[in-house]
């Protein structure tokens, strides 16, 4: 899928609706019928900086970034062009084009504003000369000239849109559909008149390139999304109607979400003082009888660990998010990373009692965020579900009818007054919420203001009706009801007929790559690359990491003599994880590791594999592989 | 109909009502300060014809944590310093609860200090009792946030260089509506002003001076305590901010010196955080606890309206 894919990759500076350009032209492809992927990298700051994003497109469902891309186009960065300015920011206004170059594919195609980037800057970067090397196409336009004979400045991007249009061959009245229905009156028309123009101005470039777009065609309507609308939706499907939380990157994207559609939705969003406040906020909603949910990103999730070991221990249901980005402390704040698997499992004091679900994509968000509702609320535990900032950051395609769903606002093991009126309470009637005896350790609760259901809840370890007790018997009764709930948990969903563990490849297969979460993807394509090119491998990708599925990991590790676990963070946690859980397969389990903030490009993991297997040259770029140490 | 018939426009309750029938008994030691707490809760309900079922009391870790075990009603027994943040939630989620918060004067003042500071500030409608003993007692006698400045401990055992947190005007500061201080040595004035404070339309912050025997002072040195809307010498009006600021001031000065000040120092009129929230439409008209046992609410999904920006 590598020859006919278009790689498209916008570059500009942080503020210059790069990001916004982007998925105005992800949308006109999709709305040609093509199967859409983004991928976006951008620093922390509000304007300046390089960003870039890569827009990728095929007939055929995409489903992670490419390797490297096959068309730039160069914006400039705005923020850097002020000349006033110009030794504060260095040579920032070049980075667009400069730091592009590297990951550009043999033949591709470079569209630069030459309105902005000057004769020198393009000798300073020996432009030709590399261009001849890789057999780039150099298409210089002066975008900024376009831009404000009919508009204005900020009207570059859509003359940037117009050239790569003409240079791919592809028709514009999508996006004039698109700009159309963004924008009204004179603005609409400027940008129009910018895009044709830009068009034709292109229509100069007399050379053949191999980048075609493919022609597609939806069966039924499609849209463009990231995991956070996934999971927010999930959310809301579900009845989740309370939410609290504090901005952090890249949390606050679901948190946002969900900001702007509860209040239609009869719903409470509150943005609070802090992440502990947030989601003790979730506690009290929930205990008082809403669905809620809060989240964070690693440092704010530290924050909740404590309102986190409450919820265990007092049993009210609540579903976190935790958006991971590159840590330890404030790390890499708007770079992706998988190091917060052990912090999500563990923290807070005491036996973690969770249940924690990492999707790969936005079908798994959405079902996984609506699964994480129903056993919180049906087995009155925490559940948490881990995404990050890669897929927070892309977008794909997804068809709408999947959405077409039932909502399920049940609010799970709850007792009704009718039922508190026949339920067992103690001599003063209180009502007892925390029995030994039930045989899944789910006790149904009653919410306060609910008549004959008034009872104590306490961080304490308690007894029956929640008064606080230290009695040994009643102490060990009371853990191994909780921890039960786990116990059940697997069993429930070892019996459904859905699996939130995907397996893909050959089933004969006698190699094999695993991962979690957000990584699976890429790991697929990987796979498929790998069986093209002869070898024998299937793959696994996890979702659930507590309760953890012991038994179809076992039986994935049984069927392959080796296993590549794929993982972006530096200690392999998911591997040492899943070591622990199984107590064995140490011989059979190596790691391929990637910590450096940007996601796995397929070839990587192809390499990697190809290393460990073969013991070939290592793998280049800032990969790093562990070999099998055995149990 | 409500799905929480607990829930009461009016009942006919005695103080018995609102204590457990079996244990726990209090484990608070003798002469603790912390019982006219209970005391004066359980008249302030009474009089106010709230029931059990219908009341949700938050407490925090410590002595004053113990209150929701001997108080009877739906008790949440939470974490150190974060009672407010759950218990404000809780009356968003079912407005037609009645929610008060307690805790320590460590638990608000300092752990929870800027959980304290910010529900001030959003005016919940909730009621806030802070068990102010000037120590930590339950992890036996260190300087707490309200120790005076001098104040030795096993932690600070040359004294205490700090001085100590001026709790009303921290308070005022912050934008809590109604601030009161009432002390366990005169239990008709705390009932009554925590009757006014559940009553309060907004965030009622009740300073109640609890005295420690164990670790700190006993019961003598809060009398005699002065009633500062009985005593000639304080003529302010409690709604205006600067004159209630001078009032706070002196008591809390005073207060180091020997002399207890107490009664109501601020009470303004303004509109609760969820009546500001429901003004800005993003307040649920039918409250959200209500919802999910209402057969005729249609619950709206993601698909209705929601997707159409995608494509």
């Amino acid at each position: 899928m590598t020859g006919e894919t278009l790689m498209w990759r916008i570059a500009g500076g942080s503020g210059d609706g790069i990001d916004s350009t982007s998925q105005n032209f992800a949308k006109a492809l999709m709305r040609a019928g093509l199967h859409v992927f983004t991928h976006r990298h951008y620093p922390s700051r509000i304007r300046g900086g390089h960003t870039y994003v890569e827009v990728r497109a095929s007939d055929e469902p995409v489903r992670s970034r490419g390797d490297g891309f096959n068309f730039l186009l160069a914006l400039g960065d705005s923020f850097a062009r002020n000349p006033d300015d110009e030794a504060y920011y260095g040579d920032e206004e070049i980075k667009p084009l400069s730091e592009n170059l590297d990951e550009l594919n043999e033949g591709g195609i470079i569209v630069y504003d030459s309105g902005i980037f000057e004769d020198e800057v393009i000798e300073s970067l020996n432009l030709e000369e590399r261009a001849e090397e890789n057999n780039w196409h150099l298409c210089p336009v002066n975008l900024r000239e376009i831009a404000r004979e009919y508009g204005r400045d900020v009207m570059r991007n859509t003359a940037g849109v117009g050239v790569t249009a003409a240079l791919i061959g592809m028709d514009t009245h999508y996006f004039e559909e698109l700009i159309g229905e963004a924008m009204s009156g004179d603005i609409k028309e400027a940008n129009i008149n910018v895009l044709q123009s830009a068009y034709d101005r292109a229509s100069e470039f007399e050379f053949s390139h191999d980048i075609e777009v493919p022609s597609g065609d939806h069966e039924t309507e499609h849209g463009l999304m990231s995991c956070s609308h996934a999971i927010s939706y999930g959310a809301l499907d579900s009845g989740c109607r309370f939410i609290a939380g504090y901005p952090m990157t890249p949390w606050t994207d679901v948190f946002t979400i969900m900001s702007q559609n509860l209040p239609a939705f009869d719903g409470i969003s509150e943005q609070v003082e802090d992440e502990i406040a947030a989601a003790a906020l979730a506690l009290g909603a929930s205990h008082a009888g809403a669905k809620a949910m809060s989240g964070s990103s690693g440092g704010g999730f530290a924050l909740m660990s404590e309102p986190l070991g409450l919820a265990e221990m007092t049993e009210t249901p609540v579903v976190l998010v935790e958006a991971m980005r590159a840590g330890p402390s404030t790390g890499l704040p708007t770079k992706t990373e998988q190091s917060d698997l052990e912090h999500v499992l563990y923290t807070s004091q005491g036996d973690s009692c969770r249940v924690v679900f990492a999707p790969a994509n936005v079908r798994e968000a959405y079902e996984q965020t609506r699964l994480a509702f129903d056993l919180a609320y049906d087995y009155n535990v925490p559940a948490i579900v881990v995404y990050d900032q890669k897929t927070q950051g892309e977008l794909r395609t997804v068809p709408l009818e999947f959405f077409d769903r039932d909502p399920s606002p049940e609010l799970g093991a709850v007792m009704t007054e009718d039922e508190l009126a026949e339920a067992a309470h103690d001599a003063s009637g209180k009502f007892k919420r925390y029995r030994h005896d039930v045989e899944d350790g789910s006790n149904p609760r009653s919410i306060p203001g609910q008549k004959g259901g008034r009872h104590l809840v306490t961080g304490n370890e308690s007894q029956e009706v929640g008064h606080i007790s230290e009695d040994p018997d009643n102490r060990k009764a009371q853990m191994d009801r909780r921890l039960q709930k786990l116990k059940s948990v697997r069993d429930r969903l070892d019996s459904s007929d859905e699996s939130n563990q995907t397996f893909h490849g050959p089933d004969e297969a006698t190699l094999g790559l695993m991962t979690w979460g957000s990584t699976q993807d890429t790991v697929f394509e990987a796979a498929d690359r790998l069986n093209a090119d002869g070898y024998d491998v299937k793959a696994l990708g996890v979702s659930d990491l507590m309760p953890y599925p012991e038994q179809e990991v076992t039986e994935f590790l049984e069927s392959v003599d080796e296993c590549l676990v794929v993982e972006m963070n530096a200690t392999g946690q998911f591997r040492g994880l899943t070591q622990k859980e199984l107590g064995r397969f140490g011989d059979k389990l190596s790691s391929l590791l990637k910590y450096d903030g940007e996601p796995f490009e397929p070839r990587e993991i192809v390499e990697g594999f190809e290393s460990t297997l073969d013991g070939a040259e290592p793998p280049a770029g800032n990969l790093v592989l562990e070999p099998a140490a055995g149990d | 109909m409500s799905a929480f018939t607990g829930i009461t426009e009016d009942s006919e309750s005695d103080k018995e009502a609102f204590t457990p029938g079996v244990e726990p008994q209090p484990t608070w030691c003798p002469g603790c300060g912390d019982f006219a707490v209970l005391n004066a809760l359980k008249g302030a309900m009474v009089e106010l014809g709230r029931s059990p079922e219908e009341v949700m009391l938050v407490t925090g870790i410590g002595c004053s944590g113990k209150l929701s075990s001997y108080f009877e009603s739906y008790g949440y027994h939470s974490i150190h310093g974060r009672s407010l943040p759950i218990a404000r939630a809780a009356k968003l989620a079912n407005p037609g609860l009645e929610v008060v918060a307690a805790g320590g004067d460590g638990d608000g003042y300092g752990i929870g200090g800027n959980h304290f500071m910010h529900t001030a500030r959003e005016n919940h409608d909730i009621t806030y009792i802070v068990f102010n003993n000037e120590i930590f007692g339950l992890t036996k006698g260190q300087t707490s946030p309200t120790s005076p400045k001098g104040h030795k401990s096993k932690t600070q055992p040359s004294g205490s260089a700090k001085d100590p947190v001026r709790p009303l005007s921290l308070s005022l500061a912050s934008g809590a509506s109604y601030v009161a201080r009432t002390a366990a040595t005169n239990p008709r004035q705390a009932q009554e002003i925590l009757a006014e404070a559940i009553e309060h339309d907004g965030f009622a912050h009740v300073d109640f001076l609890t005295q420690c025997p164990t670790w700190n002072k006993d019961a003598k040195e809060y009398v005699p305590y002065t009633d500062v809307q009985q005593s000639d010498e304080f003529d302010f009006d409690v709604s205006d901010r600067r004159e209630a600021s001078d009032a706070m001031y002196d008591a809390e000065s005073r207060l180091y010196e020997g002399e207890v000040l107490t009664g109501r120092f601020f009470v303004q009129e303004r509109p609760s955080y969820d009546a500001e929230k429901r003004q800005t439409g993003e307040m649920p008209e039918q409250a959200v606890a209500e919802q999910y046992f209402d057969d005729s609410v249609e619950w709206r999904r993601a698909a209705d309206g929601l997707l159409e920006k995608h494509t």
